[in-house]
């Protein structure tokens, strides 16, 4: 055998192994295609061998030429076969491999799915590490789903090094399957507690993920990782939590109300530079989500503003960088702040970093004002002629042209200034965004009326000097512009003082050289422009120049109507006949110029963008009804006639649109209104302008009269310096004018229009240089206010969009595997009886956040209880949480009303309460109540932990211990627990303690009679205690390797009509089993149950036992003592009773995989046993079923009425049953490593069925 | 989330690639060119964000990156990464601790040879670092505890059948006088490896 190997290896030494291709390719430099192909090959022999080892190198080889761009997908089978191996070296290779290249186009992924698996489930904790890593890289939605149950049940493996990459890894599965995020979220979120810094780690990752796509549903979770950014030391963990609270608190204002003095701590004390810039960071998002204007959090702002002018300051660029993205976002709410460091902001843009450059022209578009728009703009324009890579230009360009148009024009007082900018813009060279000047002269131009003269004035010089913007190159988009000049001379040409000269520079020979669509708007502008001239020269007979004119066209548009563009020679064909025809009748004399002007005549309005998409459709009209009947037999794609408009309206938009009723649409009409009204740019609807707006005509159009000044003149060539300087002169002129009235006292109405929008600085004391008159963009009559159209609808987050907070329904499962229906029976069951649990983790998890609160609470209330004892117990209990509530709330001034919804209050009632950490809130609960205190926050952390086996068939009874803070939160869960009570009524009377109506039931033709783990622990008249067989079991981690810890359920309820309070349970431990007390307890003391019981009510606890051996079962003593308290007296009571723990409460439901389970009856470890049940008479799955549900096995397979079961001990016995059933007897053999433990759990099962 | 985590040398020869998220072949190499192209032309002494590959993410990435003698280290990131994070676990934790010390002590010590002839053995210690595109451990003793304990396992797992090969292999280093004796290499000082005793 072993020579074999050897043999086997000489013969493979000569392979190529990785090190040996590289060095071949490094020495194949010349002809490194032809070598690397020569290798393929080579690749491709050994590919076919048998021998592993052979093809695991050849994997490894192509993974290194996949890095260099050769496609490897060809070897994907090769890759899977690699990755089956059951050796780890190759194994690892080929996981490897497939995450290099695997998508979720590759088809033999799904022939992968079973081997992940069984990697997953491996006994060696690398096997199973590599797989998940692996399949991090290319789970697809299939795998997600085949995989998800597996990676669920290994986030609680014992390994810590499984489970963080368990958890991380549900993040790509959440994203792909996202059913799976319901089911699997309660069992995340306990990991945030993990003992293992590394899990916790991840697990704070994989929800920071979650919550920053959808923040809204992770609200709810704010109180635990406020906690943890507390108590947590790791930076990373940190940073990942303060994020997360930057994207929480727009959701929620009072949040942020509570971070900022923890923050502000941290900010002053740390001295890891990434956690102050992220606290940094997300102080600024509180105070963006606080209203402005809270005085005081000036000192945060001061101090987030200092801290960022340090980091801008240091010599560290990433600092700088980071400074300067940081003050971006100070400046959106506190542009007062910011400003003052404008110098330094200036002076980053002489930065030789170009990042830096262009994060400080980001922040110089907020800072800009009336007053120092120009100046910046000039220092800008400054910038323009120095900068020499052209992209940084480019940048420099856009956002020269981003500040100036921002808000509507907001903050130009002098349009002539901004025309000539724009004009200078176009003198760079090589610039990529034409368009975005031209659209801005169109803008302008259009928009802004009494700029049109100027503007058709330099729109002309540009056309005329047209042979400099084109004389390079073609490829430069700056001849965009010619387009926007050529219509804005066109279109207003009346302003032209000389149209003639115009025209002769549009129709220039050179013209036929621009592109295609400059050259149509030169033809159709060069007609606008004719009609003017004729026009111009109305009323004189035999005007020569008119006629001149018309030759001029008739001369060179002939140029055009040869031109390769369609839409040039077309036009210009149909001006040219027009024009023939025209000078036809000059020539008789006939007037034409009226009849010619009338073809151009009417004004272009501008439309806004969105316009046609909001339009809403009209009542009764259904878009995607047939208008007649569709045609017979089937049409295909092709055949249907092409859109002739570009599809801008997505169906759902549309349907969208039909969903809002008349109510929805006049609010937001109403909001429309509100918005507008506080938009200076418009004008505030006069009534009539509203009822004449179907009319045609341009009356109707919005426009804003400002009162200025005389416009200014400027003589020649217009340079925005002098506007600069006159601009400067102009105000300054305007301030000695002002004082002067001021101190006249005549100061009303100037400015008073302004002051709406009045920037940072007082800015109504600027006032436009120019008549401006902006026209608003037209929108139809009752658009949509509608902003949704932002959303990707592709973007894979959007299904992750769950509510996590309601409990889980049945359809919220993990699918199981399901090869072999029969015997899924029971596993099915046990998937019924989990889902449940899962739903009452996760309400108890919130309790236990509750619990803490509520002790405080109880703790004042049990003050104030002393001091009015006479009152009575019921109204307290009522009225006093409330009251707490209450008071508590009052002290916040912006308390909102509290949401009725239990999840919502529970949060508010966090966020309401002072702001002192939790941490204190505890230290600080009076000592009267330190034990109860004590005992729920311990008890929190332990039984967290406790819940992660998730296969277990529990019941859906869940602790339910809550209090309630409001009135009608109380009855609400009054109602709850009624139904409760009710509930357990049914299946006490109908299965005698020991069956119950479960919530899943199985559907089968033989419906499996209901079960139920709760059995009677002890009553009296008083109370009546339920046991849940304790099997919430889970062994501690790591540090007590020997010890492991049972939870037992115990259901009180409430039999009697008085009212039961401070229930104290204790229990006589044994040298093995011992009842788990908080610290500081004494070894006999009792615990307080942590809730009261009002007349036939009943509720849940939940008690941590700690036990040493487990091979035999145990009987613990223990009582309950209690206060009944009815209306006239008050009685002691106690409750004796006896805790058996059972062996079988000792196992946990773990699933086999029966080659594992062969391998291990193989091993020879395990002693044997066996039972022989006599007079069973039930169906072999009910069989199945029982011992699956009440002693926690799990079938591995089962072959007609043959079945193996497992299941393994919390100390990680292994336990395995034969079942075999003929005639009314079922022979069990047993097999275990511990034959006491098998003993017992045998005699157990025995019991069950005796019972039935 | 990281999207993708690239090597490259100075002259843009990828020493690792590894992306979180798919890309065609020809596309990955479309992006080690565009990024190199847009990190190269960058003087060491400029920060070390960028903005706008153009190819790979959007607006809402980055690229983070560290120049590191001959090599170059770029993680291209989203928004929910700090960014003063990553740069602290290249240069930081991935660089000084988690890379040059990691792999320092995997292969006793690095330089770019290493990662040229093993780069499946540094994949398989960034598979410690970072998974599926997010950060997976940060503990510089518990990522070397672990790629050790994996190393011993492959190691016992060959036995027998690997000494053949790893024989050839080490004579076949031999017959290599290009693997320089010494290289030094800015600030960390670098040993070739020493040949495997046989």
């Amino acid at each position: 055998m072993a020579l074999k190997i050897v043999k086997g290896s000489i013969d493979r030494m000569f392979d190529k192994n990785l090190q040996d291709l590289v060095r071949g390719i490094r020495n194949h430099k010349e002809d490194e295609a032809k070598y690397i192909s020569t290798c393929i090959d080579e690749i491709k022999q050994e590919l076919k061998q048998d021998n592993i080892a052979v093809k695991a190198n050849a994997v490894c080889k192509l993974t290194y030429l996949q890095m260099l761009g050769y496609d490897v997908s060809w070897a994907a089978f090769n890759i899977v076969e690699v990755m089956s191996s059951s050796k780890f070296t190759y194994k690892r290779i080929g996981y490897l491999a497939a995450s290099q290249c695997f998508h979720e186009g590759t088809d033999v992924i799904m022939l992968t799915t079973n081997q992940i698996r069984k990697d997953l489930s491996s006994p060696n904790q690398y096997d199973t590490g590599v797989a998940l890593t692996g399949l991090s890289c290319f789970v697809t939605p299939d795998l997600a789903r085949d995989l998800a149950n597996d990676i669920m049940t290994l986030m609680s493996h014992t390994k810590p090094y499984i489970r963080k990459k368990a958890v991380l890894i549900m993040y790509k599965v959440f994203l792909k399957y996202p059913e799976s995020l319901r089911p699997a979220f309660p069992r995340l979120k306990e990991k945030l507690e993990d003992p293992d810094p590394g899990v916790q780690s991840a697990a704070v990752n994989v929800i920071c993920e979650l919550a920053r796509r959808n923040p809204k549903n992770y609200l709810s979770l704010a109180p635990l990782f406020f906690k943890l950014m507390t108590s947590s030391t790791n930076n990373w963990v940190l940073i990942k939590i303060i994020k997360l609270f930057g994207a929480l608190t727009p959701l929620e204002p009072r949040l942020g109300k509570k971070l900022i003095e923890p923050l502000t701590n941290l900010i002053h004390s740390t001295s890891a530079m990434s956690l102050l810039y992220e606290c940094v960071n997300t102080v600024i998002a509180v105070l963006i989500s606080l209203s402005s204007g809270m005085p005081n959090h000036s000192a945060s702002i001061q101090l987030c503003v200092q801290k960022l002018r340090i980091l801008i300051e240091d010599s560290d660029q990433n600092l700088k960088y980071l400074g300067l993205l940081a003050m971006s976002k100070i400046l959106k709410t506190h542009p007062k702040s910011v400003q003052s460091h404008k110098d330094l902001i200036l002076q980053c843009l002489d930065d030789k970093d170009e990042s830096i450059r262009l994060r400080a022209l980001d922040l110089l578009y907020g800072m800009v004002s009336k007053k120092n728009l120009m100046e910046i703009v000039k220092k800008l324009m400054l910038h323009v002629d120095k900068a020499e890579g052209t992209t940084y230009r480019d940048e420099l360009l856009t956002k020269i042209i981003d500040i100036c148009s921002q808000s509507n024009f907001q903050y130009i007082t002098n349009f002539e200034w901004y025309i000539s900018i724009l004009v200078e813009l176009t003198r760079l060279e090589g610039t990529r965004h034409g368009h975005l000047i031209a659209s801005q002269m169109l803008d302008v131009a259009i928009r802004v009326k009494a700029i049109r003269g100027f503007a058709v004035a330099q729109m002309a010089t540009l056309l005329d000097n047209a042979h400099l913007l084109t004389g390079n190159t073609q490829r430069n988009g700056i001849c965009e512009v010619l387009y926007a000049a050529a219509w804005i001379c066109g279109e207003f040409s009346e302003h032209l003082e000389d149209p003639m000269q115009t025209l002769e520079a549009m129709l220039r020979p050179k013209v036929a050289t621009l592109p295609g669509h400059i050259q149509a708007v030169y033809v159709q502008n060069a007609a606008k422009l004719f009609a003017t001239v004729l026009r111009k020269h109305d009323g004189e007979t035999e005007s020569q120049a008119a006629q001149e004119t018309s030759q001029l066209l008739i001369d060179r548009l002939p140029l055009f109507v040869q031109s390769a563009n369609l839409e040039v020679q077309e036009r210009a064909s149909c001006i040219l006949q027009l024009v023939k025809y025209i000078q036809k009748l000059q020539q008789k004399n006939v007037e034409v110029a009226e009849e010619v002007t009338a073809l151009f005549a009417g004004e272009l309005n501008p439309v806004a963008p969105k316009a046609q998409k909001k339009v809403p459709i009209p009542e009764g009209l259904d878009l995607d009804a047939w208008i007649n009947e569709p045609p017979s037999g089937s049409e295909s794609e092709d055949e249907k006639p092409k859109a002739v408009f570009a599809k801008e309206e997505p169906k759902h938009s549309r349907s969208r649109h039909t969903e809002v009723d008349e109510k929805e649409l006049a609010r937001r009409r109403e909001v429309r209104k509100q918005e507008q009204a506080s938009n200076p740019f418009y004008i505030k609807a006069s009534p009539s302008s509203q009822k004449v707006y179907d009319a045609p005509g341009v009356e109707h159009i919005p426009v804003v009269q400002i009162d200025l000044s005389v416009p200014l003149k400027v003589p020649g060539m217009p340079m925005s310096d002098q506007y600069l300087k006159l601009e400067e002169e102009r105000r300054q002129k305007e301030k000695a004018e002002r004082k002067k009235k001021e101190k006249k006292k005549k100061r009303e109405k100037r400015g008073k229009e302004r002051k709406a929008d009045s920037g940072p600085e007082s800015e109504e004391d600027i006032t436009p240089a120019h008549q401006v008159d902006i026209v608003t963009e037209e929108m139809p009559e009752n658009a949509l206010p509608s902003d949704d159209d932002d959303k990707d609808p592709n973007d894979p987050h959007k299904a992750l969009d769950i509510d996590l907070d309601k409990p889980l329904a049945d359809s919220d499962k993990l699918p199981v595997r399901t090869h072999r229906p029969e015997v899924l029976k029971s596993p099915a069951e046990d998937r019924d009886g989990e889902s449940v649990p899962q739903e009452t983790k996760k309400k108890s998890g919130k309790e236990k956040k509750k619990d803490k609160e509520k002790d405080r609470k109880r703790s004042k209330e049990e003050k104030k209880k002393k001091k009015k004892p006479k009152e009575v117990e019921e109204e307290l209990l009522e009225s006093q949480p409330e009251e707490a509530v209450q008071s508590e709330e009052t002290k916040e001034a912006a308390a909102p009303p509290t949401s009725t919804s239990a999840e919502a209050s529970d949060l508010d009632f966090w966020l309401s309460s002072a702001p002192v950490p939790p941490a204190a809130q505890e230290v600080t609960a009076p000592s009267s109540s330190a034990a109860a205190v004590d005992t729920s926050s311990a008890a929190a952390p332990e039984s967290e932990p406790d819940e992660p086996k998730d296969t277990e068939p529990e019941d859906t009874k869940s602790s339910k211990h809550k209090k309630k803070k409001q009135k009608k939160e109380k009855e609400e869960k009054e109602k709850k627990k009624k139904k409760r009570h009710h509930h357990h009524h049914q299946h006490h009377g109908d299965a005698g303690g020991e069956d119950s109506v479960q919530n899943g039931t199985v559907e089968e033709e033989e419906p499996l009679p209901p079960m139920s783990n709760y059995s009677l622990l002890a009553e009296n008249s008083y109370i009546k205690m339920m046991k849940e067989d304790a099997d919430q079991v889970y062994d501690i981690q790591g540090n007590h390797q020997d010890e492991s810890k049972v939870v037992v359920s115990v259901i009180f309820e409430n039999k009697s009509d008085s009212f039961l309070k401070a229930m104290e349970f204790n229990v006589l431990d044994s040298l093995n089993s011992k009842l788990q007390r908080p610290e500081g307890a004494g070894a006999h003391d009792s615990l307080t149950v942590p809730f009261q019981l009002p007349p036939g009510v009943s509720n849940e606890a939940r008690f941590v036992f700690s036990v040493q051996s487990i091979v035999m079962p145990q009987k613990l003593k223990g009582t309950l003592t209690f206060i009944v308290k009815s209306d006239e007296s008050s009685t002691h009571e106690k409750l004796d009773f006896k805790l058996h723990f059972t062996c079988t409460s000792y196992l946990i439901t773990t699933p086999c995989y029966s080659d594992a389970y062969a391998k291990l009856l193989e091993s020879g470890d395990l002693k044997g046993s066996s039972l022989r049940l006599e007079g069973i008479n039930m169906p072999f799955h009910h069989l199945l079923a029982r011992i699956c549900f009440h002693h926690h096995f799990s079938v591995v397979e089962r072959i007609d009425s043959c079945a193996s079961m497992y299941s393994r001990s919390i100390q990680g016995h292994h336990v395995c049953l034969l079942v075999k059933t003929s005639d009314q007897t079922v022979s069990i053999d047993a097999k275990c490593d511990e034959p006491s433990l098998l003993g017992n759990v045998l005699d157990e099962i025995k019991q069950t069925f005796s019972k039935c | 989330m990281i999207k993708a985590i690239l090597i490259f040398n100075n002259h843009g020869k990828p020493r690792l690639i590894r992306f979180y998220q798919y890309f065609a072949e020809d596309m990955q190499q479309q992006i080690i060119r565009e990024t190199f192209h847009l990190v190269s032309k960058r003087d060491d002494n400029v920060c070390n964000f960028l903005e706008g590959g153009s190819l790979i993410g959007g607006s809402d990435y980055k690229l983070i990156y560290r120049h590191y003698a001959t090599l170059y280290f770029v993680f291209c990131v989203d928004s929910s990464e700090s960014e003063l994070g990553i740069l602290d676990l290249i240069q930081v934790n991935l660089l000084q601790f988690v890379f040059v010390e990691t792999l320092d002590k995997c292969f006793e010590n690095v330089c770019e040879l290493d990662l040229i002839f093993h780069m499946d053995k540094v994949h398989y210690i960034l598979q410690e670092v970072v998974m599926g595109g997010m950060v997976l451990e940060t503990n510089m003793n518990e990522i070397v505890a672990q790629v050790e304990l994996q190393n011993r396992m492959e190691k016992s797992e060959g036995g027998l059948s690997a000494a053949p090969a790893r024989a050839v292999s080490a004579v076949k280093n031999m017959n290599l006088p290009e693997i320089p004796r010494n290289i030094n290499i800015g600030d960390i000082n670098i040993k070739v490896p020493s040949l495997s005793p046989f």
